[in-house]
């Protein structure tokens, strides 16, 4: 009977990243709407939120999408224009949510999404150290002068993700300036900008501020009791050692302008995916969830500050300090922009900050060259250009190239000799059938994608207009951290010093692991590819704190040393160093296993006569194992090389291209075009041919060895 | 002078494996310790110690009460299992032809293997996701195993190559004589003598399978259908990490692949003049 309802009722997925306490928010909203709703049941499938966006952008299209989706407001303007989403039906009561909270959901006079909830910054304070948050950044800084007069080395009244754009914005908007203008261009030398990243140079400049304030620094800080306050968001206060008594209070006033500091607000919202099977029930279903109803249980369980107005009449939520906190934070924010200007702005202003924070530059030269290279991005696209000659030309070199095909199969015997060794093609065929389908015609795609503009998922032909920017570089000096050759030379040193290092460190250990008498041989062997079994996200995080300037564990080794301590990430060497260490750690495992798996292709006999001849340990090393050894190496190391040259997530994850993008290689500019920058996936396309080209160019010289 | 020697290499050795753990040490400290946030500190031994982290992990349920842990873990391990099989079998049979065989097309075959490594990742997601879609593989795990294991293939094809290569033919030829087939020689005589060669890319197939986080996200829709690296991304949030969880999750997801390695460690040596020839 009631197997016969159910399948009758209509099926509705939602997919979300909440977390912890949200999730069960969530969880529980979603199990009383089942429970009385039969002939609508809902699924929540919880998502991780890294790749979740180009999770959706790849499904929605295809009809593989959810029914509905929670999703941050700023996402709203790409997936409008993309068709990615469906409005919905603008029948919102005017006064059912907190101002502010409906607003940022509306593009092109639509309404994209029901407000969940609103997410933004505000100060966290210690109150065993403060007594009273400051209303005024003079109160802030006369605070952290004292804090730094009075209290040990190492105390900070404030400390927070100051190079960190987002952490930023409250300052920005408090100083008058802002991220976009009127007319949706950014505006990051505006006089408010310049004010604002100079009030936090002198921060930084009087020592107010710690060296480095990373997330985790500040954090660290915040729970031992050594910063006062912090700034950051809701989700903060999961990361509060048990313990801290902390309070939230809005941001302080901008005593220079008298205007409060406003953080950028996210409003999180149920969106509904283009393609849904029963939009109609979605719909329903979107608006009870964003209902007083459901907005109670998700204040209350998941202790979310919900946008349903109705539900901070409950005296359990109003009363709640931490919520209501936020909930006065809101009268002084700035919703996210959500056109597609915004991403071109994070990056370059990070890097101002960074820049401006270890006193490399001053506001207003930083932000001039930001705002230079934001411009520079955000150029109009180019002119769509026939198709017709590049068909031809394209017709040409594949007619030219099967000519040549059939030349080399005709010098081979032709028809008749490969027929006579057929055997040899039923052997090969498998994987060669298996490698053309799953990686050269997804790859001959990829590239094709290159020709292309991308936006808001529509592709214009542009040519090899991409390809001429990037070798261009923007028209920036070759010299230029940006500049595609600049980063071409930090890409093969990058590759040179890494296979080095591998091949060095690996075939070392594994001639030490050799001898078969060697006892704890195996304990050996297991606890040095640990490296390699550790999933390597998390380890390459970790390398990035050991190299922390105020805690990291580098640094400590220094100082029980003598030497003074380094700010790794601040100069391009010292950050290379960070990233070829990382990567040399993660990378050797691999180099050894290979060398144990080539040294024991190496007959016993032929050293033991060289030991009978009388050469020395040394002598048979040189002489008669690294010969033998090279053959078998060679192809290792050269796909090792390869894979190097495209090793972008520890780049990504340990200096994150610091200094200025410095660090950078040229996969992870690629990457960064493609998921960071916009999605410029024609731009990205460029770059892996260019990647490709150059690789295979390189290998045009050596080929002779490595087909050996 | 012996002694001296061995003490020498013990050093070098427990020098390198300090090396190698200390990091790790952090991984440890912060999957026991009682938080979510990362602690940075120069000592890496814990401070407080709770197996929550574990519990938490290990007992994750989806929203209809179902074990989510024990379904991926049986999932990567299908995963893992079936590409190390596909990609070594497939690999073994081309460096086989690639060896033995002089034939037409022979270097381009060997020169494509190689070209495609060069191919960065980023390009080709978007058409493997449509490609996959066509052949009806997306949201099938056979669809993931088919991808790492050409994924893992090129490599595999030159490390096993490579020892084919070294090794002497006229087993092989003593086989065909006594009437044996060209598989029969494959099979019976190459094979087992490849066995460290079939280790190193055994390990190799598994490892690029059980560590991928990206490609299993985007082609899998159903949180039953990931894989363990998926999940433990789940950890990783838009605004803060729950290191604690996911450093847990890291240790977990590793011990398979340490006790996989224990298992096939002694085949690593092996080697020519032991055990294959005998056989």
């Amino acid at each position: 009977m009631i197997a016969a309802s159910l399948a009758l009722a209509t099926q509705l997925v939602l997919w979300h990243s909440y977390r912890a306490d949200e999730e069960k928010a969530l969880e529980a909203c979603v199990a009383a709407w089942n429970r009385a709703h039969a002939d609508v049941q809902v699924e929540a499938l919880a998502q991780p939120y890294d790749g979740f966006a180009s999770k959706l952008e790849a499904a929605i299209p295809r009809g593989n999408g959810p029914d509905l989706v929670i999703f941050g407001h700023s996402a709203i303007g790409d997936w409008a224009r993309a068709g990615l989403i469906a409005p919905f039906d603008d029948t919102l009561p005017a006064d059912a949510f907190l101002d502010g909270t409906v607003a940022p959901l509306r593009a092109g006079g639509k309404l994209w999404g029901v407000p969940l909830a609103f997410k933004s910054l505000a100060l966290f304070y210690r109150k065993d150290l403060v007594a009273t948050p400051p209303a005024t950044t003079d109160e802030l800084v006369a605070f952290a002068r004292k804090t730094r007069a009075t209290e040990p080395p190492g105390h900070y009244a404030l400390a927070y993700e100051a190079g960190a754009s987002f952490y930023h914005a409250p300052w920005l908007h408090g100083f008058g300036g802002r991220l976009l203008d009127d007319a949706g261009r950014p505006a990051l030398d505006s006089p408010g900008a310049v004010a604002s990243v100079a009030f936090v140079e002198a921060l930084a400049a009087e020592e107010l501020l710690p060296p480095e304030s990373t997330g985790v620094v500040a954090t660290q800080l915040f729970n031992d009791g050594r910063a006062a306050m912090t700034i950051n968001g809701p989700w903060f206060v999961g990361e509060i050692a048990p313990g801290v008594p902390f309070g939230v209070a809005p941001l302080p006033r901008v005593s220079a302008t008298g205007r409060p500091a406003a953080p950028l607000v996210e409003i999180e919202a149920i969106l509904m995916p283009a393609h849904g099977h029963d939009p109609r029930a979605a719909d329903l279903f979107a608006r009870w969830l964003a209902g007083p109803e459901a907005a109670k249980l998700r204040a209350r369980i998941g202790r979310q500050t919900v946008a349903a107005r109705a539900a901070w009449d409950d005296p359990q939520i109003a009363r709640d300090p931490i919520l209501s906190a936020f909930r006065a934070q809101l009268a002084a924010t700035v919703p996210m922009p959500s056109s597609p200007a915004i991403r071109q702005i994070w990056e370059p202003l990070n890097q101002a900050l960074r820049k401006v924070l270890r006193g490399a530059t001053d506001a207003k030269s930083a932000l001039a060259d930001a705002q230079k290279r934001v411009n520079e991005a955000l150029r109009p696209p180019p002119p769509p250009v026939p198709g017709a000659p590049y068909a031809v030309g394209f017709g040409l070199v594949a007619i030219a190239l099967a000519a040549w095909t059939m030349s080399r199969a005709r010098k081979g015997g032709g028809v008749a000799a490969m027929r006579a060794q057929s055997a040899a093609y039923a052997y090969l065929a498998p994987a060669a059938v298996a490698m053309v389908v799953l990686v050269f015609v997804p790859f001959a795609v990829g590239a094709g994608m290159s020709l292309y503009w991308h936006d808001a998922g529509r592709w214009t032909f542009i040519g090899l207009h991409n390809f001429a920017d990037i070798l261009a570089s923007h028209d920036a000096p070759i010299t230029d951290p940006l500049s595609f050759w600049f980063t071409l030379a930090v890409t093969a040193l990058w590759t040179v010093t890494n296979v080095a290092l591998h091949v060095i460190i690996g075939v070392t250990l594994a001639l030490l692991l050799r001898d078969p008498f060697l006892k704890l041989r195996g304990v050996y062997r297991v606890l040095l590819i640990v490296p390699w079994a550790v999933p390597n996200y998390i380890t390459a995080l970790i390398w990035r704190g050991m190299f922390q300037r105020q805690f990291g564990a580098i640094n400590g080794l220094l100082a029980l040393v003598g030497l003074h301590p380094i700010s790794w990430f601040s100069r391009f060497w010292t950050a290379f160093s960070a990233n070829v260490a990382t990567n040399v750690w993660l990378g050797f495992p691999f180099m050894m296993v290979v060398t144990l798996g080539a040294l024991s292709q190496i007959p016993k006999e032929l050293e033991e006569a060289a030991a009978l001849d009388g050469a020395t340990r040394l002598q048979r090393l040189r002489h008669v194992v690294l010969p033998l050894l090279k053959p078998a190496l060679l192809p290792s190391v050269l796909l090792g090389a390869v894979w190097t040259f495209n090793m972008f997530n520890v780049v990504f994850l340990v200096s994150g291209g610091e200094p200025d993008g410095a660090t950078d290689i040229l996969v992870s500019q690629a990457y960064r075009w493609a998921f960071t920058r916009g999605h410029r996936y024609g731009y990205a396309a460029a770059y892996a041919v260019l990647i490709f080209a150059i690789l295979a160019a390189q290998t045009m010289f050596a080929k002779k060895e490595e087909t050996a | 002078m012996k002694a001296l020697r061995t003490a020498g290499v013990h050093a070098a050795l427990v020098v390198a494996c300090v090396v190698t753990l200390y990091p790790v040490l952090w991984v440890i400290k912060m999957a026991l310790s009682p938080t979510q946030g990362a602690t940075l500190s120069p000592s890496p031994l814990p401070t407080a110690v709770t197996l929550q982290n574990f519990a938490d992990v290990l007992g994750t349920h989806d929203s209809a009460g179902r074990w989510l842990f024990g379904r991926q873990l049986a999932n990567s391990i299908l995963v893992a299992g079936a590409v190390t099989a596909v990609g070594v079998a497939l690999a073994c049979s081309a460096a086989y032809a690639l060896s033995r065989f002089r034939f037409v097309g022979r270097q381009t075959s060997l020169r494509a293997f190689f070209v495609s490594q060069m191919f960065p990742g980023v390009v080709t997601s978007i058409p493997l996701y449509v490609l996959l879609e066509r052949l009806h593989l997306l949201n099938h795990l056979a669809g993931l195993v088919l991808v790492y294991a050409t994924t893992a293939i090129p490599f595999c094809v030159f490390m096993l190559k490579g020892y084919f290569d070294s090794l002497p033919r006229e087993l092989e030829e003593a086989v065909l004589l006594d009437g044996g087939t060209r598989f029969d020689a494959f099979w019976r005589v190459a094979l087992p003598l490849a066995r460290p060669a079939l280790a190193v890319t055994a390990l190799f197939c598994f490892l690029t399978a059980w560590n991928e986080f990206i490609l299993a996200y985007t082609f899998m829709n159903d949180p039953r259908a990931w894989t363990l690296p998926v999940a433990l991304q789940r950890y990783v949030g838009d605004y803060s990490t729950e290191w604690g969880h996911f450093a847990a999750g890291a240790i977990l997801v590793s011990l398979p692949v340490m006790a996989l390695f224990f298992a096939l460690e002694r085949h690593l040596v092996g080697g020519l003049t032991q055990g294959g020839v005998k056989g």
